[in-house]
């Protein structure tokens, strides 16, 4: 992962809105703008130069600090090159584009994270709680979801007849 | 109803070839798969959230039972992943021990995905066999860390203890035992007529869709992908060792077996040149702030015993910042990557678990075999609910 840095500057150069951030002490990543994140995606996936056919991981961070909290995460790899980087773009609860027709792998992950977080992606194919019932209020990962709470420690009754 | 076409049925969430709590919703078309959608959660405890509760600490017991099979595993990744926030350097004879322990616990999760999945196709007599040599794997991590499956040993800086007494030579007589006892399965298995028909074929994955599909570990590597996390990116000096890593070429459930079987092999090779190159020296890192002193010097020294006693109930701070470290897990790439913000809590821990990402192929995997071999594919990709649901 120490020689993703050339990689992130090939980036910079195919699409308007990415900086490239420090984060030490992990490696730095791509941060682009929410405008231009699909595009970016396109380019990380069918450019030759750059090739990440491998979408290892995609997460969300709740950064809990105004309009656009959401940090969306892409761990993407490349199986010719073996290079690995990261990207993120940032979301409020209008949520972005998925991801998943270029990885089908995001297909889960994008559901797992509107799951987690409520942050929906539009154009996904089947876009529907992944752990939680379908029922189920709140988003657990985000900042705010009580840990207790005068209801936390009530039995959850499934509403069959929504179900 | 006249003039319904395909038929919907329910796998699942209480069935024995699902490995727990998993339930597929297929439908049918005479005895052909349509299409297919995978149901998870039922397993869910909200690891990722527990985690930004607790001390760094206080998480590591918590990645024991992500994946129940292979705890050591999951203790490694963890602690890799906090060691790259806190900068720590282990100590060679720690890394030797870390690895000598994940390729043990390799060898005793795919021993039970072995005999697991021979029970799933009815063939019921490698089960014994083949537990036989998971616990005697298993009795080797219980004589270093106390348990057989929880085994929350391998701790920041390095181990929690220094091996037990005579431990090496008790690993030296199974790795010796252990090649033979794979020949057994072999014979019972990898030239069996039923086997062979009941699993050749089944249910393949491309290796292009494999690598969109995000599937690693043995998944992966039976559809003729080479990628190991161990030999992509070393980790816990996996570099000072020679091994191979084994590849498929149909990526049906055979070559997945095929895969499995010669993993062993290679974790055989690799626990013998750490028995045979373990160096001496110090388990822990030199790490005041981080690692707790030994328990002789708690006894006689109060500074020392103020340190435990601090590291111990408010934890430690590490700086500011981001880390992703991620191992190859008997499922797969296992990766955490957590977001320090400065204070004795992780900010956020996420958890990449190999299984919920190698269970997404699924669909793909089933669509247009027969209800029969949806068995064969679910044992195949080996999956472990704890991990899937988190």
């Amino acid at each position: 992962m120490s020689d993703n840095k050339e990689y992130l500057d090939i980036l910079s150069g195919k699409a308007d809105g990415i900086t490239i951030v420090p984060a030490p002490p992990g490696e730095p990543s791509a941060m682009v703008d929410k405008a231009t994140i699909r595009e970016t995606l396109d380019h990380c996936r069918y450019d030759r130069d750059l090739g990440f056919n491998m979408l290892v991981d995609m997460f969300a961070i709740d950064r809990n600090d105004g309009e656009e909290r959401f940090e969306i995460v892409y761990i993407l790899r490349s199986q010719k090159t073996n290079a690995r980087i990261t990207v993120k773009t940032r979301c409020g609860d209008e949520g972005i584009e998925t991801a998943s027709d270029l990885w089908p792998a995001a297909d889960f992950l994008e559901r797992e994270i509107y799951d987690m977080f409520g942050v929906p992606f539009a154009n996904h194919p089947d876009l529907r709680r992944i752990y939680n019932p379908d029922d189920f209020e709140g988003h657990p990962l985000r900042k705010e979801f009580p840990l207790e709470g005068k209801d936390f420690d009530k039995r959850f009754v499934v509403d069959l007849e929504k179900a | 109803m006249a003039d319904t076409k395909y038929m919907t049925i329910n796998m699942g969430p209480q069935h024995p070839a699902t490995h727990g709590v998993l339930r597929v919703v297929l439908e049918l078309d005479g005895e052909t798969i349509v299409s297919s959608t995978p149901d998870i959660g039922y397993l869910h405890r909200g690891i990722e959230k527990i985690f930004e509760n607790r001390t760094y600490w206080q998480g590591q017991p918590l990645t024991d039972r992500l994946d129940y099979t292979s705890g050591m595993s999951n203790n490694l990744a963890y602690c890799l992943a906090v060691e790259k926030l806190i900068g720590v350097e282990i100590p060679k004879r720690a890394q030797y021990i870390r690895v000598m322990l994940s390729e043990l616990q390799r060898i005793a999760a795919h021993l039970l995905w072995v005999s697991t999945h021979a029970l799933d196709m009815g063939a019921m007599t490698v089960l014994f066999y083949g537990f036989r040599e998971r616990e005697s794997c298993l009795k080797l991590l219980e004589k270093v860390s106390g348990a057989r499956l929880m085994p929350d040993y391998i701790r920041f800086g390095g181990l929690r203890e220094e091996l037990p007494e005579g431990f090496l030579a008790e690993a030296q007589a199974l790795i010796k035992e252990l090649p033979g006892r794979i020949d057994e399965y072999e014979t019972l298995l990898t030239e069996n007529v039923i086997w062979k028909g009941r699993l050749k074929g089944v249910c393949p994955l491309s290796a292009d869709d494999a690598i969109t599909y995000g599937v690693t570990g043995p998944v992966l590597r039976a559809s003729g992908v080479y990628y190991d996390v161990r030999k992509a990116y070393p980790y816990s000096s996996y570099e000072d060792f020679d091994f191979e890593i084994p590849l498929g070429t149909k990526g049906d459930v055979y070559d997945r077996y095929l895969v499995r079987l010669k993993e062993m092999r290679q974790s055989i090779r690799i626990v013998q040149q750490a028995i045979d190159k373990l160096p001496e020296g110090p388990i822990k890192a030199d790490a005041p702030a981080y690692v707790p002193p030994e328990k002789e010097e708690v006894a006689q020294d109060m500074a020392a015993l103020i340190r435990h006693f601090k590291l111990m109930t408010d934890g430690f701070r590490p700086p500011k910042g981001e880390a992703y470290a991620s191992i190859e897990s008997s499922k797969g790439e296992l990766g955490f990557y957590i977001v320090s913000d400065g204070t004795e809590n992780p900010y956020r821990v996420r958890i990449r678990p190999p299984s919920f990402l190698n269970l997404g192929s699924i669909s793909k995997m089933i669509h247009g075999s027969l209800v029969a071999d949806v068995v064969a594919a679910i044992g195949s990709i080996d999956i472990v609910l704890g991990e899937i649901d988190k």
